[in-house]
């Protein structure tokens, strides 16, 4: 590999966003470290530790089951009913001339979400026992790739608009995934978006030994 | 006061996936990996300005197809209509749900048309090599990166009503070919914003 050999810095810091070189000091809790040159956030401290955040990675994934599982809204309309879960809405793009936009629209509400939950917990299963997951490098990088195209609350804040456009001429009721959708926004935004730089540290040890050694 | 050194005058650079900070070794190793991540190590995200460029423009293009055509067809007892974003806009404010109108035209109107603005501004000004109001502009970037993916509002509720109201004759909802235009307006400037790197607002200082 090219970059072996290279000098590293791990006490360093660099903004992302205009590249200022800083130590890394330890933070108390709640205190945040900007940067002196764009003001840009450069860490925080975590006030969550491994156990914790494997916690809150299960309840969303449970909360992700129920979202995706029941039906999101249901409607009347003279003695007829109806209601949609969260696929069958992006499945709705997939008929008519508007058909491609359903792909985007089915990842960043269904897959995207699935994908962090699903990564953060196979790395935290392992980080809790200050190892490395199998394939820990490509996970810690698609998390970064995926955060900004995972649009839980922007579905749910679609979710009460549609609720109110539709209430003007037909009975409107929220379903059960509603509440698990609400509950999964509180719980994606703590759990994926948080620095997770510091994970590469902690669990940056020594090969864990055989533990049948003489 | 005296401001931090940048990572060149340090001769260091960070990997852009998992921020380890290496030895800048690029000229004499041409394309080096992160040793901890493995992901392709770079200066400054590559091409940046012609990417931008390029995604905004095409997004500006789709943004007229995304107003002038309907994004949804309503059908109530066999009338039905076609509806752009806008009309949608205005019939939530004659029906006396402002804040629900105000919401959307926010989100599909004012945050589109401001991220035009504004990346063409940074992109105009990081061109110029401006040292003009770097902070704001630093912050106005980051602003663009935290609201961008809000439009994708409008989508998701064409996408909810059209799965709901199926009943025939009786009412019927379909998305329309404009709702197609307006989500690529915001998959393209959300890619345009990420190709855009906030480095370069700062690389005019040492000149």
């Amino acid at each position: 590999m090219s970059g072996d050999g290279l000098k590293t810095f791990p006490e360093w810091v660099v903004c992302e966003h205009c590249d200022s070189v800083y130590q890394r000091v330890a933070l108390a809790n709640g205190q945040v470290a900007r940067c002196e040159r764009c003001l840009a956030l450069l860490y925080r401290a975590s006030s969550l530790d491994t156990e914790r955040w494997l916690a809150l990675t299960i309840a969303a994934a449970i909360m992700f089951m129920i979202a995706n599982l029941c039906p999101v809204v249901r409607i009347s309309l003279q003695g007829l009913h109806n209601e949609a879960t969260l696929w069958q809405s992006a499945a709705a793009l997939a008929h008519g001339p508007a058909a491609p936009i359903a792909v985007p629209a089915a990842l960043s509400i269904i897959v995207v979400p699935f994908l962090q939950i699903a990564l953060l917990g196979w790395i935290l299963v392992f980080a809790r026992r200050k190892r490395r997951a199998p394939g820990f490098a490509t996970a810690m990088r698609m998390l970064v790739v995926l955060r900004p195209w995972s649009m839980v609350e922007v579905c749910m804040l679609g979710l009460l608009v549609a609720i109110i456009k539709l209430s003007s001429f037909m009975e409107v009721a929220p379903g059960p995934g509603i509440w698990a959708m609400a509950v999964l926004m509180i719980l994606i935004t703590i759990i994926a978006n948080r620095d997770i730089h510091w994970l590469w540290e902690m669990v940056e040890v020594e090969p864990p030994q055989p533990e049948s050694q003489a | 006061m005296s401001l931090p050194p940048r990572a060149h005058q340090l001769h260091v650079l960070a990997c852009h996936a998992c921020g380890m900070v290496l030895e800048d070794a690029l000229d004499s190793t041409g394309h080096g990996r992160c040793p901890r991540c493995t992901a392709v190590l770079h200066r400054r995200r590559p091409n940046s300005i012609a990417r931008a460029w390029a995604l905004l423009i095409a997004g500006l293009l789709f943004y007229i197809p995304a107003n002038v055509l309907p994004v949804m067809f309503t059908s109530r007892l066999g009338s039905g209509s076609d509806n752009t974003i806008l009309q949608g806009v205005i019939e939530f404010w004659h029906g006396g749900s402002y804040g629900v109108a105000l919401v959307i035209f926010i989100a599909s109107v004012v945050v589109p048309c401001s991220k035009f603005v504004i990346l063409g501004l940074l992109l105009i000004t990081v061109q110029r090599r401006s040292a003009w109001a770097r902070r704001e502009r630093a912050r106005l970037y980051r602003l663009v990166e935290l609201v961008g993916y809000w439009s994708m509002l409008d989508v998701l509720v064409v996408a909810i009503v059209a799965a709901l109201v199926k009943f025939q004759s009786l009412s019927d909802i379909e998305p329309r070919s404009g709702i197609l235009f307006f989500g690529m307006v915001v998959i393209l400037t959300m890619l345009s914003a990420m190709q855009f790197d906030p480095r370069l607002i700062w690389d005019s200082e040492d000149t």
